[in-house]
């Protein structure tokens, strides 16, 4: 694992894209979430939109012309709309959008996401990026999240909440202002999660091939339950063959 | 009635705002910007940042600014590195997600060499809007319940008065200037803007005046041929300054891509040393040339051909 004729990137593009469904609007960050989405378009979702932060409806992706963030002009080819970047965000709060997808550098058991501070925040080991609309995408939209699956990554307790999972689990999220959307699903290289009900804690929803549960928890910093879940299909040679011809430089696919 | 309300509306009428040129050189407008001021700055990540500004405002020694915009990109590093800014106000801070993480950005902040503070890009966008609108703050239903908000004593959560619902009221940025780059202006500032937007009308607006760059300054006339595309209007607008490739290394959206090549290079020599590979390149790219025409020969004709023959591939897919 994974699959010689496979990377680790191209798996979590594969198995997120899957997840989209036809017809939705989909606010994506660059990386995998924009391949998985331009994947799912160009595959079973003809009639998805993709919404970029930078302020941009409905865009078209060219093939080995990724962008290298959503506020270039290659997210601007062929879309329907641009727009000033708080008014895009703003669909998020109007309830425009069906997923917001992004990736993820620290995650704990309810989905909360850390892209701020390695360490104390007061006294940080190391000042990540920040949120940019990390935050408001998490806080407004149902969230899929592509991350790679290490056990530094997946902790009980994120350092910093920078983007809002279902925060202390429970009805915390929503008791703090937050109604709508939460977290919806985490896609790794391990396999697909998604959250309990009522506690909102992670599960597994499924593991891809060749991939045992005892891995997943050798790989994970918090207790997960063993609950019933299913196995995922390999990568087609189809949807590989459309990642690579989208991605020839393996910016995003090394 | 705030003081404060009152100030920044004195602050206009106190300006000529007829019809008249304000067309300055580079230099002349870094003298428009002085120590500690509020900038705010336009564009996005590798989008329209107005470098040759930033640029001029490092030759020109400028101290203890505090730098907003919503996202920050190199010319960030450029300039804490600099010395010209020790306070950066945005919602994220690196080179750029191909880069990985700016060690330029974490030395200063992990060092408390310099401030940085977080907010949502929503929240960036809401304080230029909140500051364009002349209003104290705007509400908006995003950073609550997260650590981010925790970060920010400024914002505040209030329930609404008519649904009850909780929200959070961020304030109003008003920056002291605005530096902004756009594709095109006339010599008394209308400025039009193609492509992306990005916070730039709020900002414009907000600021109390707004030194715009320029990749070319067309006739009044031009501009009132086409007055829906005018982004920016000239009352604003304090002073306008012609510079082709005013935004490289960075993008101007339908006139060139970023300078890919030169990032490259950039990043890791940056980021394997923060300290003396930024010093080596402030030296190199920052103050050794005589104007900015010899530092895009340093970037190289060849650079700058590759990322306009991109730029202007953008309308042609």
């Amino acid at each position: 694992m994974p699959d010689p004729d496979y990377t680790a990137s191209e798996l979590l593009a594969v198995m997120s894209s899957r997840l989209l469904k036809d017809g939705q609007i989909v606010f994506a960050g660059v990386g995998i979430p924009l391949l998985a989405a331009t994947l799912a378009q160009g595959t079973h979702c003809p009639g998805l939109t993709i919404l970029f932060e930078g302020g941009v409806i409905g865009p078209n992706i060219v093939p080995g012309k990724l962008p290298p963030s959503t506020n270039e002009q290659r997210c601007t080819i062929r879309a329907n709309m641009v727009l000033a970047s708080t008014d895009v965000l703003l669909l998020l709060q109007r309830g425009y959008v069906d997923v917001g997808f992004m990736g993820g550098a620290q995650i704990d058991q309810y989905g909360n996401l850390n892209s701020s501070f390695i360490g104390d925040p007061a006294r940080p080991k190391t000042r990540l990026p920040g949120t940019g609309g990390g935050n408001d995408i998490a806080s407004l939209a149902h969230m899929i999240v592509a991350m790679k699956h290490e056990k530094r990554r997946f902790v009980e307790r994120v350092d910093f909440v920078t983007s809002p999972g279902f925060l202390r689990g429970g009805t915390t999220r929503r008791d703090s202002g937050l109604p709508a959307g939460g977290m919806y699903r985490v896609v790794t290289d391990l396999g697909i999660f998604g959250f309990h009900e009522e506690t909102k804690r992670m599960n597994v929803v499924a593991l891809h091939p060749g991939v045992s549960f005892e891995k997943v928890e050798d790989n994970t910093g918090f207790r997960l339950d063993r609950g019933h879940f299913e196995s995922t299909e390999r990568p087609s040679a189809r949807e590989l063959e459309f990642l690579r011809k989208l991605d020839p430089d393996r910016l995003y696919t090394a | 009635m705030s003081a404060s309300y009152l100030d920044l509306r004195r602050s206009l009428t106190a300006r000529d705002r007829s019809l008249h040129e304000k067309v300055v050189t580079l230099e002349e407008a870094a003298g428009l910007v002085r120590d500690g001021e509020t900038v705010g700055i336009g564009g996005s990540t590798l989008s329209r940042t107005p470098m040759a500004m930033i640029w001029a405002l490092i030759r020109a020694g400028r101290k203890r600014l505090t730098c907003a915009r919503g996202i920050t990109s190199s010319e960030g590093d450029w300039l804490l590195a600099s010395g010209a800014c020790d306070h950066i106000v945005t919602s994220w801070f690196s080179q750029g997600i191909v880069w990985g993480v700016s060690k330029v950005m974490r030395h200063h902040v992990e060092n408390r060499i310099a401030r940085f503070d977080e907010w949502s890009h929503m929240a960036m966008g809401l304080r230029f809007r909140a500051g364009a609108m002349g209003v104290p703050f705007l509400p908006m239903r995003s950073m609550l319940g997260s650590d981010v908000v925790g970060q920010r004593p400024e914002a505040r959560e209030m329930e609404c008065p008519f649904t009850g619902d909780k929200l959070l009221l961020v304030p109003a940025l008003n920056p002291d200037v605005a530096l902004i780059h756009v594709q095109r202006c006339d010599a008394y500032g209308n400025a039009q803007i193609d492509g992306l937007q990005f916070l730039d009308i709020d900002l414009a607006m907000a600021a109390n005046r707004v030194i715009l760059t320029t990749e070319r300054i067309v006739s009044n006339d031009q501009i009132r041929r086409a007055p829906d595309h005018t982004k920016i209007p000239f009352f604003a607008v304090e002073a306008v300054v012609e510079v082709p490739f005013g935004s490289a290394p960075h993008e101007c959206s339908n006139v060139y891509e970023p300078f890919f090549e030169h990032m490259n290079y950039y990043a890791p020599l940056v980021n394997g040393d923060p300290v003396a590979g930024m010093a080596e390149y402030l030296e190199r790219y920052v103050r050794a040339p005589k104007s900015w025409t010899e530092y895009l020969g340093l970037l190289g004709l060849e650079s700058l051909l590759e990322a306009a023959r991109n730029g202007r591939s953008v309308s042609n897919a």
